[in-house]
């Protein structure tokens, strides 16, 4: 009897250990059968608020957005500085200048003048480009699906269920409804009243009150939008603003079909979730066929896609790193990309490092496991990574983070001498080197002014120097404790004392910050201003108490940060424009910064093409922000990428939202690596299981024993 | 019985306004309806049209409880909290703030919840119960000692650290499970394994010394004495007489939390990416959707109340002595 339930278990273990040499991957978290399929898998951690273009404006929409939705124009993948070039237009906009001559008349002008009236922008489209297949576009001899009842919703629970769909041409007049679209009232697009200002007639547009029927609202007219032809569009906007160009390849000024709104505004869809806010409806490289925010979301080729190709040149250093092995290929490579619901850091390190997401960010729990830093600073990977024949790419963001100065204070604001001394003083002190090491693991640049790497405008090295913060002797280097410290007694505050009451100088920060890693961050900041005699209170809050406090100017020093939404000095001096200020016109300019001739250099800089005079006027604004000190410049974020080795064709972008469709993803590679990485480990159970019925033993001689004296009792 | 169901079903109403009343007034302590705006707005510029235009949209541009400048029982009905209320109480979530049909999305989300609470609960109740028959089977033992020495160290020990060490050894180590993720139909069965075995082993040191407690009580009482003078080994006493009679307090811990499974757990849903109803009342938090925030706190109270009473019939069942009145 022993023998025979002994032969079992052997069996058993022995299954168990032959089983651990199967090369099935129990750990695998998708189906078996996309193993060798073209398929990109990535994660997202809240869902998307909204995919309607002319509504979003988030990084974790655009990220699926920019896919689907073409605008005008796109930046190149490759190229660097950032330059635009056609995605759908046929060619770059044609510029016309209108001034008004003497008795009034306009005329149009090619040659930028000063006194610009208008601006015109003449857009080609491409012709031939055709939507995705879609059931708002469904049509026999009429629309299919543009009446619908009650009762054919009633096997309808998603957009995939309705059993047509169509496509027609991209035509001029589904760019001019997108446009008009921005100002509806029901649809809250957050540039519609930044677009009121410079497209002619959108204001007036905007006031016609809410339109429910699309038709109708398709038939209104925008005094300075105009479609010419099928394919051709004009827009005119007030005055000069060479800025507009970066708006046209934003998603707000893609393509919309108004079928899309005649389809979504019937009744009973909304119910079902089934809106242009959950199911786009573009002409790009993908499409979202399964939109699941509760656990999915996944992008498929669009079968209408029209020809676009890998581009043909770089820069250089591009045609050795392969990044130009597939020129002038059709795009897109990738099949399908799968967005799976991911909430937690370490599942997704994990599962990354497992081979199944193709490439990861270094969230700071994981950071030492993926990066070590070398004997000259440089950040490289472990060589646990590394043997993984994992890639890291670094690249400084576009975008600042600042510890700006409430300008109107009575004590930090203003532009006396005093106040201006205390805040360069304030500067030296806070050492974002030491900030930089030691909460973000070295990844970020300190600040010499205002423009990130990138933009027009930045200079690397001596020339680049904040003089007010550092000297440069073969670096940067942060000017002593005894500048700031005799910086801070011309303020009037000698050891940090406020004369007015003998005692420490008490500053109050604002910040939004709720976390337990924010504690730290914080007492550090508090210590920073104690080198100085300085007392810092912290008013940490949630984001909208912060916001509120900036807005009504309650906040003396605070916290924040600004991400470009374009590749133009512009869109960073702007922040410190003095009709811009927070607390008048609820503007960007937080600090409530104002200062005559940085204003006037600024309208001078945003209106002038990149070329010598633009970087003279870039000077002096920097200097000007140098000197005034308005802000502490604190550091231009960098971002690193984990990338696997199969996932190819990627080059850090920061400003290109369609990335997707140049890279490309060696499957075969991938199935392979995944198998090795990922054989299940059984003996370790089957140990367990063994140690368990040894520790069960004793359990049984005890019920033997109990057993045996009861019955010896009876 | 039937008349004390009744009266206990219109008991739920008042509880359920005074819910309400309680969740709005303190969500709205801490947002205003400009903070909601801002926040479904984003934040690149915001201005205070787009504010206003989203309040006047979603019905946030009303007094909160009462309007002064209507008359009558409008002063009432024209406010933020009747007309984000009323509708609860036929159980129409209506839209959230941002767009989304939240009564699409509970009856989406409340399946995976009840996916790993459901197997969960029942296996879990299994081993508890199970161990600690065990634990009074060797009572007076080293076995019981030890065996209530695991049960403190498993109850001091963070559910957290269960999750991350449970993914760490069975998906990273021995690469036996997905460490996250969900599945449809039988594909979300591999998902589901981790998640059950350390909700059970996480709940087994409560649920076994609590469980222990209930049958030692019962061990000492006249029918087991009695049972044991007729001959009936220990293990027949145990399992037939000692655990039939602890059923009413086992029953009363478990039909209350049967509704609550639908609601779902939110750490264990949060780090195993199972799309439930926890993390969905999270995130609403997390992004001030009061839409759903009242929705879920709604359905709560409701799945609550009605545990409550199930449990109190379910006491008549089991003990015939027990009259509802």
């Amino acid at each position: 009897m022993f023998s025979v339930s002994c032969k079992r278990w052997l069996l058993l273990i022995h299954c168990l250990l032959l089983s651990s040499c199967n090369d099935a991957m129990l750990n695998n978290p998708y189906p078996a059968k996309e193993d060798k399929q073209s398929i990109l898998y990535s994660s997202f951690s809240e869902r998307p608020k909204h995919l309607d273009p002319a509504v979003s404006y988030s990084s974790n929409e655009y990220a699926i957005i920019g896919q689907i939705y073409e605008p005008l124009l796109q930046y190149h993948y490759l190229k660097r500085p950032y330059q635009l070039v056609p995605l759908t237009a046929a060619k770059m906009p044609e510029i016309t200048y209108l001034i008004e001559d003497q008795s009034g008349v306009l005329i149009k002008t090619h040659v930028e003048p000063e006194k610009v009236r208008f601006t015109d922008y003449m857009i080609e489209i491409k012709p031939g480009i055709r939507f995705q297949p879609h059931p708002a576009l469904a049509k026999g001899k009429d629309y299919f699906y543009h009446n619908l009842q009650v009762e054919d919703l009633i096997d309808i629970a998603t957009i995939t269920d309705f059993e047509h769909s169509g496509t027609r041409e991209v035509v001029a007049e589904d760019y001019v409804y997108q446009i008009k679209r921005l100002v509806h009232p029901k649809i809250h697009s957050p540039i519609a009243e930044l677009m009121k200002e410079y497209i002619v007639g959108l204001k007036e547009f905007s006031k016609i009150g809410k339109i429910q029927d699309p038709i109708v609202f398709r038939a209104q007219n925008i005094s300075g939008v105009e479609v010419i032809d099928k394919y051709h569009f004009r827009v005119r906007i007030y005055g000069k603003y060479p800025q507009f160009i970066f708006w046209l390849s934003m998603p707000f000024f893609s393509p919309m079909p108004w079928e899309a709104d005649v389809f979504y505004g019937q009744d009973g869809l909304a119910d079902k979730n089934i809106s242009l806010d959950w199911f786009p409806i573009g002409s790009g490289a993908y499409m979202l066929s399964e939109n699941n925010p509760n656990r999915q979301m996944v992008l498929s080729k669009n079968p209408y896609f029209h020809l676009e190709r890998y581009p043909n040149s770089g820069e250089p250093g591009d045609f050795e790193s392969g990044l130009l092995a597939d020129a002038g290929k059709s795009l897109p490579f990738i099949d399908k990309v799968i967005y799976v619901l991911e909430k937690e850091t370490i599942p997704y390190w994990n599962k990354f490092l497992q081979g199944y997401y193709d490439a990861s960010g270094v969230a700071s729990d994981s950071f030492d496991q993926a990066i070590q830093f070398m004997g000259d600073g440089k950040a490289a990977l472990t060589p646990a990574l590394q043997e993984k024949e994992i890639r890291l790419q670094t690249a400084v963001t576009t975008s600042i983070s600042y510890l700006g100065f409430n300008m109107i204070d009575s004590v930090v604001g203003g532009r006396s001498d005093q106040a201006r001394k205390l805040r360069q003083a304030i500067s030296i002190i806070i050492d974002y080197e030491e900030y930089i090491a030691i909460f973000m693991n070295g990844r970020g640049v300190p600040a010499q002014g205002l423009l990130p790497p990138g933009i027009f405008g930045y200079e690397p090295g001596a020339q680049g120097l904040n003089p007010y913060v550092y000297d440069w002797h073969d670096g940067y280097h942060r000017k002593s404790m005894a500048t700031a410290k005799r910086l801070l007694s011309e303020a009037g505050f000698k050891g940090g004392i406020d004369p007015s009451t003998q005692e420490a100088l008490v500053l109050y920060l604002d910040t939004a910050a709720s976390g337990p890693d924010d504690r730290a961050r914080l007492n550090w900041y508090r210590k920073q201003f104690s080198k100085l005699g300085l007392q810092l209170v912290i008013r940490a809050t949630d984001y909208n108490r912060f916001q509120q406090k900036i807005r009504s100017g309650n906040a003396q020093l605070f916290l924040w940060g600004w991400n470009a939404d374009y590749p133009d000095p512009e869109n960073f001096f702007f922040l410190l424009y003095g009709p811009h200020s927070k607390i008048k016109t609820g503007g960007e300019n937080a600090a409530n910064y104002q200062n005559v001739v940085y204003d006037r250099l600024f309208e001078e800089m945003r209106n002038l093409a990149n070329g010598p005079a633009r970087l003279e006027k870039i000077h002096q604004l920097q200097e000007i922000i140098r000197y005034d000190a308005p802000w502490v410049l604190g550091f231009y974020p960098k971002s690193y990428s984990l990338i696997h080795k199969w996932y190819q064709n990627l080059k850090p972008n920061l400003m290109a939202n369609n990335k997707l469709k140049y890279t490309r993803i060696d499957s075969d590679y991938r199935a392979r690596q995944r198998q090795l990485w990922n054989r299940p480990l059984w003996w370790p159970m089957v140990l367990l299981i063994g140690v368990g019925s040894i520790l069960l033993w004793p359990a049984v001689v005890i019920y033997r024993r109990r057993k045996k004296a009861v019955i010896n009792a009876r | 019985m039937i008349q004390y169901i009744i009266r206990r079903l219109m008991y739920t109403i008042p509880l359920l306004l005074g819910v309400n009343i309680l969740t709005f007034f303190l969500f709205f302590v801490v947002n205003t309806p400009d903070d909601m705006a801002r926040m479904q707005l984003g934040q690149k510029h915001v201005t205070e049209q787009a504010v206003s235009k989203w309040k006047i949209d979603h019905g946030y541009d009303l007094p909160l409880f009462i309007n002064s400048e209507k008359g009558s029982f409008n002063k009432i009905t024209e406010t933020i909290f009747y007309q984000k209320s009323i509708k609860l109480f036929v159980f129409q979530f209506g839209i959230s703030d941002s767009g989304r049909n939240i009564g699409a999305d509970i009856k989406q989300r409340m399946w995976p919840s009840l996916a790993v609470a459901l197997p969960s609960l029942l296996i879990g109740l299994l081993v508890n119960i199970l161990a600690a028959l065990l634990m009074v089977l060797f009572r007076q033992s080293y076995l019981e000692f030890w065996g209530l020495v695991a049960c403190v160290v498993i109850m001091s020990i963070s559910a957290l650290f269960y999750i991350i060490g449970g993914q760490f050894l069975f998906s990273k180590l021995l690469k036996l499970v997905p460490i996250s993720g969900f599945g449809s139909g039988v594909d979300a069965l591999k998902f589901l394994i981790l998640p059950v075995v350390i909700s059970v082993v996480s709940g087994l040191g409560s649920g076994g010394r609590w469980y222990r407690a209930l049958f030692i009580e019962e061990v000492e009482k006249d029918y087991v004495v009695t049972a044991r003078a007729k001959g009936l080994s220990e293990t027949q006493v145990l399992f037939r007489h000692v655990l039939g009679n602890a059923m009413i307090p086992i029953l009363t811990g478990v039909v209350v939390v049967l509704p609550l499974l639908f609601m779902g757990s939110l750490i264990m849903e949060s780090f195993f990416s199972i799309p439930g109803l926890g993390s969905y009342t999270i995130d609403a938090i997390n992004r001030q959707d009061f839409a759903i925030v009242r929705s879920m706190v709604f359905l709560g109270s409701v799945l609550y109340i009605l545990g409550l009473l199930l449990t109190d019939i379910c006491y008549t069942l089991v003990d015939p002595r027990v009259k509802l009145l």
